[in-house]
């Protein structure tokens, strides 16, 4: 029957990312402006001696690895937005979700809260995205539609956008111009090894949520009636995914800024080799965006090794395009 | 059995009492806003009684846990269709999801009534097949399986027939006919009215959220309370089923 077919697909799929990523964790790892040959690096990593040990595991080592946290949490939330939504539209930079936890973050580093608690930043951005999931769960509730969905989450991120670059005209910092490109755009340039400490769990937690959601999503193919009727708590699972988006794509964004399109790309072409329930998409959705943001960061640093193209750009020219490309074919099949 | 006493809800439902009972086809008519799909989701708990009650077998509807509710009382919305183009056996296989513990796999038990749902529905042949790839009357039959793979033994199904051609509109109604057969109770809202008096064992008239008679469909429609619910007048066919129609 088929159904070996598609699992002998997705096995396929699974595989071909895994081993995808693993090329690309490692040439992000040895990539960067420091002139250091693999095997100083890897020494540096292993016993963390002198300037190689400093690059290996204070600067490569955490950017490697937050893209790979970074593109989980926005593939995982991606999936299970669009399957919340039922609208392969959603995902957590269209919807505004990356932009207001951007708000969050930056609200707390030009303000001053940071210095209490590193953990302060990424609270700050999960509340800012908590606060736009639940604008938009509220919206969705009233029986909204799929491209009036997106164009609350237009005006939440524009308006988040300008909140942002607001803050950061009233802080007194020299750089905060700069900084603003770099939130709203998101980078994972110069991080810091206590961003992926943070990040990482925070993210774990939020996906493991959307993962206890996945069965209720599935039922939600056949709307929430009937959802309900097969005995899932509807208000449950659209509680758990909010939350879980709001923390993994929060605790992403304080650590990258607003990486947008992941999450509507990686689902989208992954259903081919997955199939269309969403619980069959959630977990190959976070591997796909872990690829798809290790392989971005590792070529914008190909093309400008000096530092100056950011991840969301890379990002946003691909998935813009794939966005028009989306809405059109939606228009044909409504 | 589902049983109705002096129900009263928002969204219309003044003063419904009725009874859906194991082995027959119960159809519910009335205009529109009379209250027939607020009746159905009465009856699986997705609104809240003002008073009244409502008997799902031997309890009342607040007595049964959501998961045992699921595997009693299946059902069939309106316009149902399905949101991502699923294979239509994979839109089958949640009929099951009451019966599967969390994160429990399928089970050889789910698959096999997953089977023999898709075989009663007549929707065997293109089970592999994708939901955009099937025709609305194909769709229809792989959604009414997918409530029949939950063995539940009450069925609602809030206008299955709407949007289906005649052919597809009467298989759906045998299909639901043999359903009966096999002891469910089957509850069916129509808006037609010649369905309704042909293929249901009793047939229940709501106006303004209040029965406005039951019983037999042919006592149920007559032309007293079709000229006073629905302001037409009709033609009788063979044993005083409803035919054509006139506006009064």
């Amino acid at each position: 029957m088929d159904g070996s077919l598609g699992k002998t697909r997705a096995r396929l799929a699974t595989a071909v990312l895994f081993a995808v990523l693993a090329v690309a964790f490692v040439a992000s790892f040895l990539l960067g402006p420091a002139q250091l040959s693999a095997g100083v690096l890897f020494a540096g990593l292993f016993d963390g001696h002198g300037a190689a040990g400093v690059i290996a595991r204070e600067i490569r080592l955490p950017r490697a690895g937050l893209a790979i946290v970074v593109g989980a949490a926005l593939g995982a939330s991606g999936a299970a937005l669009q399957g919340l939504f039922r609208n392969p539209l959603a995902e957590p930079g269209v919807t505004g979700v990356t932009s207001s936890a951007g708000l969050g973050a930056v609200l707390a580093i030009y303000f001053g809260l940071t210095a209490a608690s590193t953990v302060v930043l990424p609270l700050f951005a999960i509340a800012g995205a908590l606060a736009s999931a639940g604008i938009l769960y509220a919206l969705s509730r009233r029986g909204v539609g799929a491209v009036a969905l997106v164009l609350a989450g237009v005006a939440i991120a524009s308006l988040t956008t300008s909140l942002t670059a607001l803050a950061l005209s009233f802080a007194a910092n020299p750089y905060a111009m700069a900084d603003m490109v770099t939130w709203m755009l998101g980078s994972l340039k110069d991080r810091t090894p206590d961003d992926l400490y943070y990040a990482t769990p925070l993210v774990v937690l939020g996906i493991a949520l959307l993962l206890t959601a996945s069965r209720g999503l599935d039922a939600l193919t056949l709307g929430e009636d009937a959802a309900a009727s097969l005995g899932i708590d509807v208000g449950s699972v659209r509680g758990r995914v909010v939350l879980g988006v709001a923390l993994a794509t929060g605790a992403a964004t304080a650590a990258a800024g607003a990486v947008s399109f992941v999450g509507m790309v990686v689902p989208h072409v992954l259903r081919r080799f997955y199939g269309y329930e969403p619980s069959k998409l959630i977990l190959p959705s976070a591997l796909g965006g872990a690829v798809l943001v290790t392989v971005a960061d590792v070529v914008i640093r190909l093309i400008a090794p000096d530092g100056q193209l950011l991840l969301g750009v890379v990002t946003a020219m691909l998935g813009a395009p794939f966005f028009f490309w989306l809405i059109l074919r939606l228009g044909r099949t409504a | 059995m589902i049983v109705f006493e002096h129900v009263a809800a928002a969204y219309g439902v003044r003063d419904v009492s009725a009874e859906f009972p194991r082995g027959t086809v119960t159809g519910i008519v009335g205009p529109n806003g009379a209250g027939k799909t607020t009746l159905l989701r009465l009856a699986l708990g997705l609104l809240s009684l003002t008073s009244g009650s409502v008997v799902i077998g031997d309890k009342p509807l607040g007595n049964w846990s959501r998961t045992d509710l699921a595997k009693a009382v299946a059902y069939l919305p309106q316009g149902a269709d399905a949101h991502w183009p699923v294979k239509a056996r994979e839109l089958v296989t949640l009929g099951r999801l009451p019966h599967r513990a969390p994160f429990a796999p399928v089970s050889p038990a789910d698959a096999a009534a997953v089977d023999a749902a898709l075989a009663r529905a007549d929707a065997a042949r293109f089970a592999a097949r994708r939901m955009d790839e099937l025709s609305a009357g194909e769709r229809a039959r792989v959604l009414f399986a997918r409530a029949l793979a939950t063995g539940a033994q009450a069925l609602l199904a809030d206008e299955p027939a709407a949007y289906l051609d005649p052919a597809h509109q009467l298989q759906l109604m045998e299909l639901l006919r043999e359903e009966a057969g096999r002891g469910t109770a089957v509850a069916v809202t129509l808006h037609d009215l010649s369905l309704a008096s042909r293929h249901c064992d009793r047939v229940i008239v709501l106006d303004e959220g209040a029965v406005a008679a039951s019983g037999a469909p042919v006592q149920a429609l007559s032309d007293a309370t079709l000229a006073s619910v629905f302001g037409i007048a009709v033609e009788r066919g063979a044993g005083g089923g409803v035919g054509a129609i006139r506006r009064l």
